[in-house]
């Protein structure tokens, strides 16, 4: 059989991988969550809120979304290539290379070596690890596509090839600076202008990792798993093409009554609304293709990761444009809302996806079936009560907290001082804990039943694979 | 098309981000840190104050704090005035941040005296008992690194002397954390023109008030005075307060205005209402502890 020529080993490594580093994200979270609570767990030099809180981001941007990526693009684009991965090699070499990568920015960030640059803390010894990985991955990618026995390139490809690009031009420009020693470096860019290029790069990760991916995945795993193709075709094609057109214009809005020029922030404001129409493209071509197939909503636990997955993304897409203009972003920009439309975004649009294309996977790449269903059920419902406690009580508390900042008395005086609007915030950010560990607890469930269908699950009807992985 | 040609796809897609990017990434620099951003009197950070800067980066206060101040009205008020581009010349990176889990520090410098800051980096607790910011004490503990301080300016491009690098012997990163938060924001004379100023009659509105209702307004001194002037206002980092006998209307005006070259900084962010309750719970301890 032919299929049985493609390398599933890779794609095993990632998954084992991206599910550790992912665990590790949410751990930090917790823990970050509780020293928000409790000074006293704060652990000098190494384990403390300032030091631990960019692990914790990292880990789940790079470690768990990209590992994910990993996972699912090698499986993806061998599937849709119908030949087997380019270089056996070199993705072996990528994997190793990730994990040194992903460990050594933990690592250095605990020590204290960080530019401070949100997303992109790491330092520059770490940036050069990061491009020749980024670089190992998009010729491995782009040489299997080359060689592909499927003239048409599906909508996951595209995405893919989208993002290889944005990744590569955001991380070089945003990482250009001046070393002063192996562990130290300054930016190329100074005030202003670093604002300005940090945001472009920041939000555009937010475009390039954590949108344009998952995209491709959900354009895939959907309609493989409800056996029902894509809604609409054009729809998909002026979706893609604007998306990755317009999100560069909208770095600026996390920069809005900033110093940075006003015209830029006016344009990112625009983009960002427009940026509307791209986004819920996705999101109605996902929820057309399920016409006449809702029922598999309760019949089949993958459709509901996937269409709470794109769900969570429609909420978020309008989210953000609101948060985008001017007269909002005075009101929520540096409170408590932000996280909770952060989270929104990561533990339910990017792990829900994640989630199911695992549970998707590990039939396919292991020859056994799902061990319990019943337990996948069940952390579907963890993952998604934990994460609307996380994010519901972080927005009263946004709102609460920006209406105090912002409260004024008749002689213009302002009504409260900091801490007695900081203080206000202390029950939101328990509960916050509390969906916290709900969500770790699901995730636990999750990692133990994948582990098991490995050990344990039946074997799937039809064997695709032999174990080596590549006969 | 571009469907079955993939370097074709490429290109298309690397078009299509380069177009945002040049005109809101690239066409900036034009505009941005230019001759017309100049601000007369910001200066490149002193040798102490670049190190306590990558400190500041080191432990990530840029997590908690934010260091720009918009120009919304409840902000000024709060923080000071709004910030402005040429501010931040000589800031590699920026440090603007993007959450405020503490206050925004783009306007602290000059706001408290340095004991204050030594005291409340030490154990921020110990001033504000509900704070969530961690202890920094081990700060004492940790040598600065001259040479490579030196290296640092060069790298910079900043200026500075021999003698302030000798100077750096001996010194911890509490002495450069400090003197990093006095510069902040401090390099535009904006304390003096935001100066507060009492317009109208002072008129004592709670003159009649009686020892009870006075008593119940400790914890207005205790959350926003007795970090500095001791909870018993016996004296700290500022001096103590029982024995001095102001009337209603100094007494007043000091709260408000503060004594900012003094290191009392002003209270009129409590709005007169609380700063006349202060006065009268001043007033009335005064009178008991000359008892
Ligand atoms: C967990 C969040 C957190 C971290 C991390 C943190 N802070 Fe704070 N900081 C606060 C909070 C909350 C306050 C307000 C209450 C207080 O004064 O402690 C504050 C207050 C301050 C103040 C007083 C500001 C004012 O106007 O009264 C300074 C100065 C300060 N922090 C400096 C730092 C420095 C320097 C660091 C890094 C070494 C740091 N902070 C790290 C939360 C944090
Ligand atoms: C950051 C520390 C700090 C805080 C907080 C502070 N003060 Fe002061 N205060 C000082 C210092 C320092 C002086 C001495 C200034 C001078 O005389 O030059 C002072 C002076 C004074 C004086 C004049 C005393 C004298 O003997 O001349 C009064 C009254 C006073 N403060 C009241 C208050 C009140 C009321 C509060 C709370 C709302 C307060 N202070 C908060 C530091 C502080
Ligand atoms: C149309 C789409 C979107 C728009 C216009 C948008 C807009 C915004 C805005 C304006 C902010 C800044 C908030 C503030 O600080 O005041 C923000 C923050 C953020 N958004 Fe979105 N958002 C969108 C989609 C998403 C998606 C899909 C994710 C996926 C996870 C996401 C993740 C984030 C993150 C991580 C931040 C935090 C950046 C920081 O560190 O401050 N966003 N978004
Ligand atoms: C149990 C789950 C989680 C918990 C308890 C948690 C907790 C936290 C906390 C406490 C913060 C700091 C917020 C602040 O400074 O106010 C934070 C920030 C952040 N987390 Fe999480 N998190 C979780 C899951 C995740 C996951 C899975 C991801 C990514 C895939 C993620 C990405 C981020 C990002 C990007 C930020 C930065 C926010 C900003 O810049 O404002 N988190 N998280």
């Amino acid at each position: 059989m032919e299929n049985q020529t493609y390398n599933y080993a890779i794609v095993r490594s990632f998954v084992t991988w991206s599910m550790i580093w992912g665990l590790v994200a949410v751990l930090v979270g917790v823990i970050v969550s509780l020293q928000m609570v409790n000074p006293d767990l704060n652990f000098p030099p190494y384990l403390t809120f300032g030091r631990l809180r960019p692990v914790h981001t990292n880990a789940g941007i790079y470690g768990w979304g990209i590992g994910v990526i990993f996972a699912a693009f090698y499986y993806i684009v061998q599937r849709l290539c119908k030949v087997p991965i380019w270089s056996d090699k070199l993705a072996k070499f990528q994997l190793w290379l990730f994990n040194a990568t992903i460990t050594a920015s933990a690592v250095t960030l605990l020590l204290g070596y960080t530019t401070s640059k949100e997303y992109h803390e790491m330092e520059w010894p770490i940036d050069v690890m990061v491009v020749i990985l980024w670089v190992a991955f998009s010729i491995n990618i782009i040489m299997t596509i080359l060689k592909r026995k499927e003239e048409q390139m599906y909508i996951s490809l595209w995405y893919m090839m989208a993002a290889i690009v944005g990744v590569a031009i955001l991380y070089l420009v945003n990482s250009a600076a001046v070393p002063v020693s192996f562990f130290k470096s300054y930016s190329a860019y100074a005030g202003t202008n670093d604002a300005n290029v940090q945001w472009w790069f920041g939000h555009n990760a937010v475009a390039m990792v954590l949108t344009a991916p998952f995209l491709g995945m959900f354009y895939y795993f959907l309609p493989k798993t409800t056996g029902v193709p894509i809604f609409s075709h054009r729809l998909s094609i002026t979706a893609f093409w604007s998306l990755i057109f317009m999100y560069l214009w909208t770095g600026a809005h996390h920069l809005l009554w900033t110093p940075v020029p006003d015209w830029i922030q006016t344009l990112a404001m625009g983009f960002s609304i427009m940026l509307i129409a791209p986004s819920w493209g996705s999101v109605f071509n996902g929820y057309l293709s399920m016409n006449g197939q809702w029922h598999q909503m309760r019949e089949n636990y993958l459709v509901k990761f996937l269409i709470l997955g794109i769900t969570f993304y429609g909420l978020q897409t309008l989210q953000g444009p609101m948060q985008a203009i001017r007269t909002f972003s005075a009101f929520i920009h540096y409170t408590d809302w932000v996280p909770a439309h952060i989270h929104m975004g990561t533990m339910g649009w990017v792990s829900m996806i994640c989630f199911a294309s695992i549970y998707y996977l590990i039939p396919r790449i292991y020859g056994r079936e799902l061990y319990s269903i019943p337990l996948a059920d069940l952390h579907f419902w963890l993952t998604l009560v934990g994460q609307l406690i996380w994010s519901i009580s972080l927005w009263i508390a946004g709102v609460l907290q920006a209406g105090m900042w912002n409260a004024m008395n008749s002689d213009g005086s302002l009504t409260y001082t900091f801490m007695e609007t900081m203080v206000e915030m202390y029950p939101y950010w328990w509960a916050r804990v509390l969906g916290g560990v709900i969500y770790m607890a699901g995730l636990v469930i999750f990692i133990y039943n994948i582990y098991m269908s490995v050990k344990k699950g039946e074997p799937t009807a039809v064997p695709t694979i032999t174990t080596e992985g590549r006969a | 098309m571009w469907e079955k040609k993939p370097i074709l796809l490429l290109v298309l897609a690397t078009c299509a981000i380069m177009v945002g990017t040049i005109v809101t990434m690239i066409l900036p620099f034009a505009w941005v840190n230019t001759e017309a951003d100049r601000i007369e009197g910001v200066t490149p950070y002193t040798a102490l104050q670049q190190e306590g800067r990558d400190i500041y980066i080191r432990d990530g206060c840029n997590n908690c704090h934010t260091q720009t101040v918009r120009p919304l009205v409840p902000e000024v008020l709060r923080y000071g005035d709004y910030s402005k581009s040429g501010e931040f010349v000589y800031d590699r990176p920026f440090l603007w941040g993007s959450k405020r889990t503490g206050p925004d520090l783009a306007r602290l410098g000059g706001k408290y005296p340095d004991a204050w800051h030594y005291k409340h980096m030490e154990s921020p607790r110990s001033m504000v008992p509900k704070t969530n910011m961690p202890d920094y004490g081990w700060y004492s503990n940790n040598l600065l690194d001259p040479q490579m301080i030196q290296r640092k300016m060069e790298t910079l491009g900043f200026p500075y002397t021999a003698e302030e690098i000798k100077d750096l012997e001996g010194k911890n990163d509490m002495d450069a954390m400090v003197a990093y938060l006095q510069k902040l924001g401090s390099d535009i004379p904006w304390r003096d023109a935001a100066e507060t100023t009492i317009v109208g009659d002072l008129v004592n509105p709670y003159a009649d008030a009686n020892q009870e209702t006075i008593s119940g307004w400790a914890p207005i001194y205790a959350d926003n005075c007795a970090a500095c002037h001791g909870p018993n206002m016996e004296g700290e980092i500022g001096p103590e307060l029982i024995g001095e006998d102001y009337d209603d209307e100094i007494l007043f005006t000091i709260i408000y205005t503060g004594i900012t070259d003094g290191g009392m900084p002003s209270f009129s962010n409590l709005g007169t209402d609380k700063v006349w309750k202060l006065t009268n719970y001043i007033r009335t301890y005064q009178a008991e502890g000359s008892q």
